[in-house]
């Protein structure tokens, strides 16, 4: 049955999805975090998505059975936000304070592509789950 | 009279089959919507089927030996080709999350045809089975 294979399909841009959501939330969270040093600061994160071919997805897939999983999560290498302030406690010596890389307005888009991509899929789950049972109603 | 259950369901059995295994396709292809490098794929069902039906050339074989086409024996696998992207991504990408929707709900409705069509042709065998 090819249908049960639609929810591991999916189930994989699921999890993928909500990896790219909580990268989302946690970026938008630190994006006003501040360290003493460039080399301390938050980076922004995002995760790298790849093809999950048949046998990774489970057994008894076909080859061209595709899914989808995070490869890994990169940080951003973007210079960090500097602004110069010696009053701010973790100014350094020089009274600069060093901002996370995140760019607030790229996330905002990530976050309304990322969601959409997870309606699209939960989409896919309820009106496959609709299919099958109709299919189970099939002679009746 | 004999009846095949195989020859009165007819061809209806074997396209549920093909939009079964087109779902899964499309689904992968929604599912990659994303993912860089990812080629959104389909099949031409009109083909498929006729293959499946075993119309169309095939391969004559006198001998058990000889090679067999794939059309005979076991059902093949389907014959998956690349869709033609319309607008290019930059990540190599070429899936278009509405045309895939689209073609997702088209083939939403035909399965569900298709499964009409069947249920109907079961409840008309079991007519004529209880003679009603």
């Amino acid at each position: 049955m090819s249908l049960e294979r639609v929810f591991d399909i999916a189930g994989s841009a699921l999890s993928a999805g909500s990896v790219r959501l909580n990268t989302v939330a946690s970026n938008l969270a630190n994006a006003d975090t501040v360290s003493a040093s460039p080399g301390d600061i938050y980076r922004a994160r995002e995760p790298v998505f790849a093809t999950m071919l048949g046998e990774q997805l489970g057994a008894g897939t076909t080859a061209d059975a595709a899914g989808v999983q995070v490869a890994g999560v990169v940080e951003s290498s973007a210079p960090p936000r500097t602004e110069y302030r010696p009053d701010h406690p973790a100014a350094d010596a020089d009274g600069y304070v060093y901002y996370s890389n995140v760019n607030a307005m790229e996330e905002l888009a990530n976050l309304v592509s990322a969601s959409r991509s997870y309606e699209t899929n939960v989409d896919v789950m309820n009106t496959t789950k609709q299919l099958l049972l109709k299919t189970l109603e099939l002679g009746r | 009279m004999t009846i095949s259950i195989d020859s009165a369901l007819g061809l209806h059995a074997d396209a549920l089959r093909l939009r079964e295994r087109r779902t899964e396709i499309l689904a992968s292809n929604l599912a990659n919507a994303d993912t860089p490098g990812f080629k959104a794929r389909d099949f031409d069902f009109a083909a498929e089927l006729a293959r499946q039906q075993g119309v169309g050339i095939r391969l004559a074989t006198t001998d058990a030996s000889h090679l067999r086409d794939a059309t005979q024996g076991i059902p093949a696998a389907t014959e998956l080709l690349y869709r033609t992207p319309t607008q290019s991504s930059l990540d190599g990408n070429t899936v278009d999350p509405h045309l895939e929707k689209a073609a997702f709900a088209d083939n939403t409705v035909r399965y569900q045809t298709t499964l009409m069509l069947l249920g109907s042709k079961i409840s008309g065998l079991m007519k004529a089975l209880r003679g009603e």
